[in-house]
């Protein structure tokens, strides 16, 4: 824990026209279009103080976008950001007392590490030693302090990108934001910084806001979920929220892994029961779905099933049987993916009781935890 | 076997054209004037009827002041513009680095000096620094000034030079400053402003040392045409009054053809020539050096993981 004292020292040789401590950020509906292209349509967004703000969505959704306009980098084509209902938008970025880690780095090339660093620090005229001391302390804590002397050149990717988290990190802002800053990193150092980035999140009272295509971070890390897709925010709360009740279909699709099954099917009254049905499945529905859905009887559907949903004890549910085209061994869990009728549906399974490709085998879905989306809209039923 | 020598000797046949050419318009002439440089050789004489004197041109010249002036004032003249047109240059070159409107037809302004003829260029300073219709007295005195002896003074008269070269060369710098300006990493300069660097400190701490590279061959590059400039101060002022403005090329010129000693102004050359080699050596060991340093660089990167 100690690790991280460096950076909760308040040093107030910072001249920032923001003075306001941790501000709560709000975007009013601010819009983005470069040239004829509209990026991001209106969005309205709250970011509560000392919250850790994931924003997740597929490539070019307009992540970086939104960053870089909080960041003050590009300009608003419309609306306007409030720090604790200041307006915001024409103030320098310098002014919005923040720290950036940048999608592609943005190393200055021609200084050293430890330089690259302590950039900010000794344009703010902080005495050599503390500078010394924070980029040694940052430097330690993300394994980089043996290339301290190096230039950014000499590094590799992801000795790169930990240095561009350094030179966020030394900063003492009061907001960070962080544009994929572990995409990078192998497997195993992700997961470490993933950790000290949670540890951080809990030890620091900073504003973070955190761009990532990974869900294991954004679940991990966030303490609410921003889910984007073509610049439209589809969803946003906690980790829990977004797994348990999305909104849509996009985001049940994208929270979670392994990702959700979609099948098409029908809702329709069989034996006196709401069931819904599709090619090679009929699930009955549970009575509290039944009385919800009731009036969608008749229409088509998007069933969606978590992988995790199915069990290999047929008494557990409503039964399907799925043929195994490929088993993909994880260790004590395997990821079966099946065909049922003409999709591909993906089948979380224990490793212990080996399946062999080509084989039909009888599963049980748990009905409750399935979701049923407009077949059009994608809305959630 | 034999296709193989053939098609080894390919590239040298199209080379041939090429190296035969180089070998009559460069290196003939430059060991013409090495051979000439040993020679007591007046015009009047052929090449072979000249004494050959061994270094004697070379000695004697060391010890000509008008020569050593007039090196002198080569190098004054040089490392004054060069200085002015760099500085001039890379001013301009960071306040027009912006996309407005309009800007690209103000940068094609900016470089129409450079385009000029030399001669030319001398002409019509002259014509703006005459004494009496020249455009800059007739306004000094419709202001009420005491009118500027610009090309009849000596010392008025090297500025006179040094303003109409920098005025035709600063663009050169202009450009190539702005080239690399706009070829700067964008995303260095972004993470300077979240950083808290104020425009001054971007120039300062970013900006000025990544494109340092070009400014050194550009500095380079210019130094060595600002050794070699003859037109316009020929026509401007033929070297004069007195010696004030007798750059190396033109005391050359004069050496061989108002003084009639062949041999002394091939050496005067060779020493020019000397000088420029010096900086052309210079600029390549730079950029030997700069390449082996990115190598190295690399290397140690890949060496690392
Ligand atoms: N300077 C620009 N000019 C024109 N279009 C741009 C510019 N910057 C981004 N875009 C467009 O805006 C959209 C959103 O880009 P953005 O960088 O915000 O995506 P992203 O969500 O960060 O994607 P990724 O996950 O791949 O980084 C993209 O379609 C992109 O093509
Ligand atoms: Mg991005």
């Amino acid at each position: 824990m100690d690790r991280f004292i460096g950076f909760g020292i308040g040093n107030n040789l910072w001249k920032h026209a923001w003075e306001g401590g941790l501000p709560n950020i709000r975007f009013d509906k601010i819009e983005k279009s470069f040239g004829n292209v509209r990026v991001l349509p209106p969005v309205d967004l709250q970011l509560n103080d000392g919250e850790f703000t994931v924003l997740v969505g597929p490539s070019g959704c307009g992540k970086s976008t939104t960053l870089r306009i909080l960041a003050g980098l590009e300009t608003l084509s419309g609306g306007e950001i409030y720090f604790d209902e200041k307006p915001i938008s024409h103030l320098e970025p310098k002014e919005r007392d923040l720290a950036m880690v940048f999608q592609d780095y943005a190393l200055y090339p021609h200084m050293n590490i430890a330089k690259n660093m302590s950039f900010a620090l000794r344009l703010a005229r902080v005495p050599k030693s503390e500078i010394d001391e924070k980029v040694k302390r940052v430097a330690t804590m993300l394994n980089i302090d043996h290339l301290l002397q190096r230039k950014p050149a000499e590094l590799s990717g992801g000795q790169r990108q930990r240095v561009a988290m350094g030179r966020a990190l030394v900063r003492d802002a009061s907001t960070f934001l962080f544009d994929e800053p572990l995409s990078n990193l192998d497997a195993k150092l992700r997961a470490k910084m993933r950790t000290e980035l949670a540890e951080m999140r809990n030890t620091l009272d900073k504003n973070m806001v955190y761009v990532t295509h990974d869900q294991i971070e954004a679940m991990t890390l966030g303490d609410r979920i921003v889910v984007m897709s073509e610049g439209v925010i589809q969803q946003q709360g906690t980790p829990e929220e977004l797994f348990k009740s999305p909104a849509n279909k996009f985001v049940a699709g994208f929270i979670g892994s392994p990702t959700m099954n979609f099948l098409d099917g029908e809702l329709m009254t069989e034996s006196g029961q709401l069931t819904v049905k599709g090619d090679g499945f009929s699930l009955p529905l549970t009575d509290e779905q039944s009385t919800r859905l009731a009036s969608y009887t008749d229409k088509s559907v998007s069933v969606g099933i978590r992988p995790s949903s199915f069990s290999s004890d047929v008494s557990q549910g409503a039964p399907i049987s799925l043929r195994i085209i490929v088993s993909e061994y994880l260790g004590a869990q395997s990821v079966l993916v099946t065909r049922c009728g003409a999709a591909d549906v993906l089948v979380e399974y224990e490793s212990s009781s080996p399946v062999k490709a080509g084989e039909i085998n009888e599963f049980a879905i748990r009905t409750d935890e399935i979701m049923l989306f407009d077949h059009t809209s994608g809305k959630r039923l | 076997m034999q296709m193989a020598n053939v098609n080894r000797l390919t590239p040298y046949m199209f080379l041939a054209p090429a190296v035969v050419i180089l070998v009559i318009a460069l290196l003939y002439p430059i060991g013409y004037m090495i051979y000439a440089s040993f020679l007591d050789w007046n015009p009047s004489q052929r090449i072979g009827e000249a004494e050959f004197v061994g270094l004697r041109n070379y000695i004697n010249l060391l010890g000509d002041e008008s020569f050593r002036e007039s090196l002198s004032v080569t190098l004054k003249f040089a490392g004054i513009v060069v200085f002015l047109e760099m500085l001039v240059g890379v001013g301009l070159a960071l306040l027009l680095d912006r996309n407005i409107r309009g800007m690209s037809a103000l940068r094609t302004l900016f470089i129409l000096p450079m385009m000029i003829a030399p001669i030319v260029v001398g002409l019509m300073w002259r014509y703006m620094y005459h004494p009496t219709v020249g455009i800059f007295n007739r306004t000094l005195k419709s202001l009420g000034f005491e009118p500027v002896p610009w090309l009849s003074d000596g010392s008025w008269a090297f500025t006179s030079v040094i303003i109409a070269d920098v005025w035709q060369w600063t663009p050169f710098i202009f450009i190539l400053s702005l080239a690399a300006l706009q070829s700067l990493p964008q995303s260095a300069l972004e993470a300077s402003r979240i950083d808290g660097a104020t425009g001054w400190q971007q120039i300062w701490h970013i900006k000025l040392p990544l494109m340092m590279p070009v400014l050194i061959v550009t500095c380079l590059l210019r130094l060595i045409d600002a050794f070699k400039v003859l037109e316009v101060v020929l026509v401007l002022t033929n070297g004069g009054p007195g010696l004030s403005t007798e750059i190396l090329s033109l005391r050359i010129s004069r050496t061989a053809s108002e003084f009639r000693e062949l041999g002394e102004a091939a050496a005067m050359s060779n020493y020019l020539l000397i000088v420029l080699l010096l900086l052309t050596l210079a600029m390549f060991f730079y950029n030997k050096v700069s390449e082996m340093r990115t190598a190295r660089l690399r290397a140690a990167a890949e060496g690392d993981d």
